[in-house]
């Protein structure tokens, strides 16, 4: 079965380079193009990267480390790491509630709630930061109640983690709506109809099929929890030591003249990147082998291939 | 097995949220000092002997915290709730809004130190390229056509509401005609081709991405950049005039009072007028009050011919009426220059 598949893929191919021979450019056409790409990744994606991690060891490791090692910095970093580990489990519960009852469930204002979701993502984040301020700030709505109880949520912890949860908010329930869409509710009524309860259909039927999803979309939350400047920059109040968090650290190290340590820490960003980009890509590719997988399985099931992969 | 295994590593990290409040309520003895731009290195310092006065006196550990960034800017944080026990900003309008608008201090706070409660003052003077290409002299030179002038943006910044004044003053001395200083004015800000937000912001334009003819700065913090970035690439020009820049200290009573740091707040402030505050200012290039310690680094400062707020604008709350405020001077030369 497996040399047919072989040899099916092939005449598929041949018949893919016959069909492209008739519109393809000529070579030097070709290769100009692919050249100006390569050269445009280069300039613009490979070199600035290569730069960030030059710059951090232009003094060497012992440089590298010293700078990192830094209080405030140390505090910057722990904070960013405190920031993501509170908004990234937030924004999980509400993006699993928000996908399942807008793939699952019809109601009246679910195109609402969708655009309502989305609202993030048109909204810059300098506006994000500022509407936290009008809110809770002192002249704001809440600010003198919170005030006379002492409650500081601008300018500290908790502003940072509110507009974190806000900016990364639609990650997770965007990546999980269309693969929820896509496996539509038949499991789910049939394992209710076989006497299930709603939470054990929830984490036996709908968590499984939707994993790789949202990881996915735990992962690109993660990232951004991280990285994100604009809407932290407003509501921080840039306090050294405390409220500064690692994109807010570069910034300062870098207008304190202190390049080296700015790179450095701007290379763990770089790094916390490389690894999203990485996870990214190795969960496309398993994504695309299990779809592969159940295909082939659909007419014939094969005994070998994981049966909890539907 | 498996969504059992997730459900626990969801659970354990929503757990991490019940350890917010316990990591928020750790506390010990700490002032926050919400500053203008360029006083990173100075309160870095300051900051330092302070700290260490205070415990050999009190037996008190204190920590000092900062926050940075353009005058007007930080003032807004303080009026929208930002904890400050102390503000040190580049003028005193800065911290009149923080009185009038965030009702958090006394609106005579300036008569409660020495000084107009500066403890330190500036001027603003010219950092240009090794060898001063353009051959910048004085501010006239400023305005001619190819000149590349590097300042702030006066809405956020106060070292760029020292620099637009100290422009607007000279060709006033000069013409003594308001009409041609706004035109001075007009042509200068044409020749701006980016306004940071904060002084530092400015200075990192000018010196790391080598943007500019010309930064018009703090005398400080051109000191700063010629002592300790590119030695030999950048040079001093003190023009023929400038104005005396007084930024003021004081204590922000709403919340010195709430936190319980009215003492410690106030012996910082008091620090900073000692000889040993003082010689602190004088090493990061303020010129200092003390006339012992002025006498002995005079030969830092170039002398040059310095106007005064009061003296010469009329005060604060005027030349901010006049120039700054919406659709006032500044808005309309920067519109119609552009």
């Amino acid at each position: 079965m497996a040399g047919n598949v072989k040899s099916s893929a092939r005449t598929s191919r041949d018949a893919n380079a016959k069909s492209q021979r008739g519109t393809e450019e000529s070579p030097f056409i070709k290769w100009l193009l692919v050249s100006i790409a390569m050269i445009f990744t280069i300039v613009f994606l490979l070199l600035p990267l290569v730069n960030v991690f030059a710059q951090a060891f232009s003094k060497g490791w012992s440089g590298y480390l010293t700078a990192l090692s830094d209080p405030d910095t140390m505090s910057a970093i722990k904070l960013t790491l405190l920031v993501a580990a509170i908004s990234v489990p937030l924004n999980v519960v509400f993006g699993l509630a928000a996908a399942w009852c807008i793939a699952k469930f019809n109601f009246r204002g679910k195109p609402l709630l969708i655009t309502l979701i989305d609202l993030p993502f048109s909204v810059s984040p300098v506006v994000a930061g500022l509407m936290f301020v009008v809110m809770f700030g002192l002249q704001g709505y809440f600010g003198p109640w919170l005030d006379s109880r002492d409650i500081k949520i601008i300018f500290a912890v908790p502003g940072i983690v509110l507009a974190t949860v806000f900016i990364t908010f639609p990650f997770v329930a965007r990546e999980l709506i269309p693969v929820m869409q896509a496996t539509g509710s038949d499991q789910e009524e049939a394992a209710l109809s076989l006497g299930a309860s709603g939470w054990k259909t929830f984490w036996y039927v709908t968590l499984p099929s939707v994993k790789w999803g949202l990881l996915y979309g735990v992962i690109l939350c993660n990232a951004r929890a991280m990285g994100e400047f604009g809407a932290v920059s407003i509501v921080s109040g840039h306090i050294t030591g405390q409220t500064d968090t690692m994109p807010l650290r570069v910034e300062k190290l870098y207008q304190e003249y202190n390049a080296t340590a700015a790179f450095a820490v701007a290379s763990l960003l770089a790094l916390l990147a490389l690894f999203t980009l990485g996870i990214k890509t190795f969960l496309e590719w398993k994504q695309e082998r299990d779809f592969e997988r159940a295909q082939h399985a659909l007419p014939e099931p094969d005994p070998i291939a994981p049966s909890s992969n539907p | 097995m498996k969504n059992k295994l997730s459900f626990r590593s969801l659970f354990i990290l929503l757990m991490a949220l019940g350890l917010l409040p316990g990591a928020l309520t750790a506390k010990d003895v700490t002032l926050l000092n919400v500053s203008y731009d360029p006083t990173r290195e100075l309160y870095e310092d300051f900051n330092k002997a302070f700290a260490k006065h205070w415990e050999a006196k009190t037996g008190e550990k204190l920590s000092v915290k900062q926050s940075h960034g353009g005058s007007g800017k930080q003032a807004r944080g303080v009026i929208d709730g930002l904890q400050a026990d102390v503000v040190t900003l580049a003028l005193a309008y800065d911290i009149d809004a923080i009185a009038e608008r965030g009702k958090s201090l006394p609106k005579d706070w300036q008569k409660r130190l020495p000084n107009n409660s500066s403890p330190y003052t500036s001027t603003i003077v010219f950092l240009v390229r090794k060898g001063n290409p353009k051959g910048i002299k004085d501010w006239n030179d400023l305005i001619k056509p190819g000149v590349s002038v590097i300042t702030p943006n006066p809405k956020t910044s106060g070292g760029a509401r020292w620099n637009y004044l100290a422009a607007y003053g000279y060709e006033l001395k000069r013409t003594g005609d308001a009409a041609k200083a706004r035109d001075f004015l007009k042509a200068l800000f044409k020749n701006v081709p980016v306004l940071d937000t904060g002084a530092r912001g400015a200075t990192t334009t000018f010196v790391q991405r080598g943007i500019g003819d010309v930064l018009i700065a703090w005398e400080n913090e051109a000191i700063l950049a010629i002592k300790e970035l590119g030695k030999g690439e950048f040079e001093l020009v003190a023009p023929s005039i400038s104005i005396l820049a007084e930024p003021p200290v004081t204590v922000v009573d709403r919340v010195v009072k709430k936190r319980g740091t009215e003492v410690v707040a106030k012996a910082y402030l008091d620090y900073l007028y000692t000889e040993a505050g003082q010689e602190i200012a004088a090493i990061h290039y303020y010129r200092p009050r003390l006339e012992s310690v002025a006498a002995k680094h005079a030969s830092s400062f170039p002398s040059i011919k310095l106007l005064t707020i009061d003296g010469d604008f009329g005060g604060w709350a005027a030349a901010h009426a006049a120039h700054f405020s919406e659709g006032a001077v500044f808005d309309q030369i920067y519109q119609s220059g552009k």
